[in-house]
């Protein structure tokens, strides 16, 4: 059966409180997930207050002053802090996003601050993601063709068919959608979710990519593509607001398509 | 422990390449549903009394038996192709979720054959 319930030592416990924030009048509680692999402990939810005027705006921003100003042990990804990246996604406030465009004012009351949902955890806000990528690798995220390139220019697109990749090419595979819809924390061994089905439809409508039909083949089955039960989830939560629900219906329609 | 790489795993026993028809089922026999629900509600609030002489008597009508048995077809299949989603998606693989589709599949059949053949019995008047 899928489990809906945490294991014993996952079971997460109340962790230590730090405040930095003394006579502050500007003051912001983040309550975040820790769980350090080599302790053998449970994972506990560490409180940090701290001055909101000392850091800057956005979550990664507070992680960041955090890190380097009150717990060092704090570990998250973080790179671009510009939304380009995808590496800080995690889950601020119940919902996935990237804390580095996530604004703390937008949040109201403590800002929980946990990885993303249902992936198995490396250190603190750092999931693993390596089944992710394999799953984007098996959609082979590249150009297919069998026409030779022509000899003295690049392969061309009219403007029309540059359009069809407009709100695909934009996905930075961060993960929060694949990570937040339920039919891929029950059966992501065999589901591709949303950002990689996002991905796979990005090649299809490639007009350039001559292996369609070889693409949709290795899409149409119960689990890869068919877990979709347009929950919506995905679309929700994308920070970049792209539609992954759209793609996948997309895709959907495809396959019936090639069959009339 | 599996020292397989992680392609490998992504990959698994790669495409069943099926999947459509069924999800195109669904969606048909949802269409389908939509008109056939409406239209047995409806004749169920205007046959008035609903004493064995009267229900006969309606479904002795062609374009009733004909309607109630498409109703029940479409009901059953529809049925059959969502709990098997719902089974797929919560029961891991192993003798439980086989056993499990076989037998809703065995349920529908059974059980959508045997009220077709109801009404065709009344229909016939037999």
């Amino acid at each position: 059966m899928a489990q809906f319930r945490l294991p014993k030592n996952s079971k997460i416990k109340p962790g230590k409180t730090y405040s930095s924030a003394d006579g502050a009048n500007n003051k912001k509680t983040f309550r975040v997930y820790r769980w350090d692999p080599d302790s053998g402990e449970n994972p506990r939810i560490d409180s940090y207050e701290i001055d909101l005027d000392k850091c800057g705006p956005m979550v990664l921003d507070a992680l960041i002053y955090i890190k380097n100003e009150i717990d060092p042990t704090l570990a998250f990804r973080r790179s671009c802090r510009e939304g380009i990246c995808g590496s800080c996604a995690m889950n601020v406030a119940g919902t996935n996003t990237l804390a580095c465009i996530n604004d703390i004012a937008d949040v109201k009351g403590d800002v929980k601050v946990y990885p993303l949902p249902h992936l198995e955890v490396s250190k603190d806000l750092i999931p693993d993601l390596e089944h992710f990528y394999a799953q984007y690798a098996s959609i082979k995220p590249w150009i297919q063709t069998h026409t030779p390139p022509p000899p003295d220019s690049e392969r061309l697109q009219s403007k029309q068919e540059r359009n069809a990749l407009d709100g695909l090419y934009e996905c930075i595979l961060c993960a929060c959608c694949s990570t937040a819809c339920p039919s891929y924390w029950w059966n992501s061994d065999r589901y591709l979710g949303p950002a990689i089905l996002l991905q796979a439809y990005r090649w299809i409508v490639d007009s350039r990519d001559e292996n369609t039909g070889e693409r949709l083949d290795d899409l149409e089955d119960p689990f890869k593509l068919y877990r979709c039960h347009t929950i919506m989830n995905c679309t929700n939560t994308c920070p970049k607001n792209l539609n992954p629900a759209k793609s996948i219906a997309e895709i959907k329609k495809l396959l019936v398509a090639r069959t009339m | 422990m599996s020292l397989q790489t992680p392609l490998a795993k992504a990959r698994g026993l790669g495409s069943a390449k099926q999947g459509t028809h069924h999800w195109w089922q669904q969606r048909l026999t949802a269409i389908a549903l939509t008109p056939l629900s409406l239209w047995f509600i409806y004749s169920q609030l205007i046959i008035g009394s609903v004493d064995h002489a009267s229900v006969t008597r309606w479904m002795s009508d062609t374009m009733n038996a004909v309607l109630l048995i498409l109703f029940i077809v479409s009901l059953f299949h529809h049925a059959q192709l969502g709990i098997q989603v719902v089974i797929e998606d919560y029961i891991d693989s192993g003798w439980q979720k086989m056993s499990s589709i076989i037998l809703i599949k065995f349920i529908a059949l059974f059980a959508g054959l045997a009220s077709v053949i109801a009404i065709l019995k009344v229909f016939l008047g037999l």
